[in-house]
């Protein structure tokens, strides 16, 4: 990436030497980049803009009113909550899932990968549908739950379920083609030395796996506060008890208080920009230490 | 320690609890639910089923769902290609940033994608003034659910095509180039085959994506029976009024589609595989 950069500013001044093609007219490079950076503009700049510029509409007082309103802040807390149980949940579960996969050979290991992806092709409609059929009233377990008064649907536990569901394959299909490409020498090397399992794991795995590791999380974070679908069937909308924050959006969205709608939108869009540039930082860390190592 | 390399299971620890939490953990949160699904519908009969998946309405939604998915993947196959190239290839400022912001489909939540697209798709929003005036109407339309499609699925082609253009040889490009290759020649004779299964790939992962697609659609589609309702709409109106089974009957269509296709992006993405795996021998000459 680096020698194109100064390739590239060099051009003008270094004419046809390093790269013959790169000689000739530059316009339909320049139209290239003129087309895709319209293309971007329309499906991703504008609408990004838009968000901040109708959040802030009526000032800044009314913006932060409709993040300081009661509602507001129980979303923000619940959205928090399923955040805070499912990626410590996926993160356990993907270093499992990794380490069973990339280190040992088993009957059936490409029908596992396949299975852990399988909730990326899911419609989040249907992730909540199934919770509905497992745990509404005329669901399997319905009459049971409610024999015993235990509310899973429209209510806390049914929303972490959905969310579980949704960020499932994020940190393990990160890891494990990241682990499969480095190779398994490393940690028999420890184990050879005398290395006990949980030590080899903190002192050789983890410090080998910790940028795909850390990008994993980052994915699965955003995707359990911003996850829409799955949570609104299983929520029930109710006001201040199990509306997420981007149900709060919708719910301000459809009452025509769109100033309110942006202002938590904002809150979220803000979320996936500072998630984006987390993710280009480690992607930077890691290509650096790579090439450090190598 | 040739012992070890030549044995690696008998050296490393965990494999029965890591590969027994996976599998307990996958069950309980996957497979058990989705079986849920079929179970459901395997209990509604033959015709009750057939009555609630070919409804006319629900036909109509299909329709909507899968074409303009399909039209959406199209477009970002073409899009996608385009700015992956843009962004390998070339440098003008902002590309970084660019770059970075490719992925804010990912990251954005998709209700706040979808009340942004609306409002900005509007007849007096900032892009859908300029349709308007040209007697176009983007929101509220089957055009608007191909607008949100497109923004939802524009991150796949690019990320798959991606590193395959950066791992691309230049030196056969330049030695077609020094056989007096012009340059879109180069492109569909040198780079298009290389980057075809990539391209394949990033299609079909960006249709699965669409079909699904709910929160960011909702918004901007004016949800009309008919004209402008997706599928996974159809379910959520049947859940509300209580038809479970009906929801369910439809979900049954979509999972299948689902499975199929993930079965097809498989299947790509081992024939990319297996064509990446060739390039470095090829590096070797």
């Amino acid at each position: 990436m680096n020698s194109t950069l100064t390739l590239e500013t060099a051009g003008p001044l270094l004419p046809a030497a390093p790269r013959p093609a790169r000689a000739e007219s530059p316009w339909p490079r320049r139209a290239l980049i003129a087309a895709a950076l319209a293309f971007l503009t329309l499906f991703l700049f504008v609408p990004l803009a838009a968000v901040f510029h109708e959040a802030l509409r009526k000032g800044y007082f009314a913006y932060l009113a409709a993040l300081s309103d009661a509602d507001a802040l129980a979303a923000i807390k619940l959205s928090l909550i399923a955040a805070a149980v499912a990626v410590p949940a996926n993160l356990v579960f993907g270093v499992a899932a990794a380490w069973a996969i990339a280190r040992f050979e088993f009957r059936g290991k490409s029908l596992l990968i396949t299975l852990i992806d399988l909730p990326f092709s899911v419609s989040p409609v249907i992730a909540g549908l199934i919770y509905v059929l497992l745990f509404g009233a005329q669901g399997w377990f319905g009459a049971w739950l409610a024999e015993h008064d235990i509310k899973i649907l429209f209510a806390l536990p049914g929303i972490l379920l959905a969310t579980l569901f949704v960020t499932f394959p994020f940190v393990a299909r990160e890891l494990i083609p990241l682990m499969q490409a480095q190779g398994g020498e490393e940690e028999q090397a420890a184990r050879v030395l005398g290395a006990g399992g949980w030590q080899m794991f903190f002192r050789v795995t983890l410090p080998n796996i910790k940028w795909g590791l850390l990008y994993g999380v980052i994915l699965c974070n955003a995707r359990a506060l911003g996850e829409f679908g799955a949570v609104s069937v299983v929520s029930g909308h109710i006001r201040g008890l199990t509306n997420t924050l981007p149900l709060h959006v919708e719910i301000l969205y459809n009452e025509y208080n769109f100033a309110a709608a942006f202002a938590c939108a904002s809150l979220l869009a803000l979320l996936a920009l500072l998630t984006l540039a987390l993710k280009s930082w480690v992607e930077w860390r890691a290509s650096r230490e790579a090439a450090v190592t190598a | 320690m040739s012992a070890a390399v030549l044995r690696p299971p008998a050296v490393l620890p965990g494999f029965a609890p890591a590969l027994g939490l996976t599998l307990v953990y996958l069950c309980l949160i996957v497979l058990i639910p989705l079986a849920a699904v079929f179970a459901k519908t395997a209990g509604m009969g033959w015709q009750a089923f057939v009555d609630a998946v070919a409804a006319p309405r629900v036909v109509a939604s299909y329709q909507l769902s899968f074409g303009s998915a399909l039209l959406a993947a199209a477009i970002n196959a073409a899009f996608g290609l385009l700015v992956a190239w843009v962004l390998t290839r070339y440098e003008f400022p902002g590309r970084r940033i660019a770059d970075a912001l490719v992925d804010l489909p990912f990251a954005l939540p998709t209700a706040v994608a979808g009340i942004a697209l609306a409002a900005v798709y509007a007849p007096q929003g900032w892009l859908g003034r300029w349709f308007d005036a040209a007697g176009i109407k983007v929101a509220y339309t089957p055009l608007g659910v191909l607008v949100a499609l497109t923004f939802i699925g524009l991150p796949f082609v690019v990320r798959t095509v991606q590193p395959v253009l950066q791992e691309l040889e230049k030196d056969v490009e330049e030695a077609a180039a020094n056989l007096g290759a012009g340059r879109l020649q180069i492109f569909l004779r040198v780079i298009f085959p290389q980057l075809a299964p990539a391209l394949l790939t990033g299609f079909a992962l960006a249709f699965a994506r669409a079909v699904g697609e709910y929160g960011s659609v909702i918004f901007i589609a004016g949800n009309m029976p008919m004209v402008s309702e997706i599928t996974p709409l159809i379910i959520i109106t049947k859940l509300e009024q209580y038809d479970y089974a009906g929801a369910t009957a439809v979900a049954v269509v979509m999972l299948l589609a689902s499975f199929a296709l993930l079965l097809a992006i498989n299947a790509l993405q081992a024939w990319q595989a297996r064509r990446g795996g060739r390039a470095p021998a090829r590096a070797g000459h």
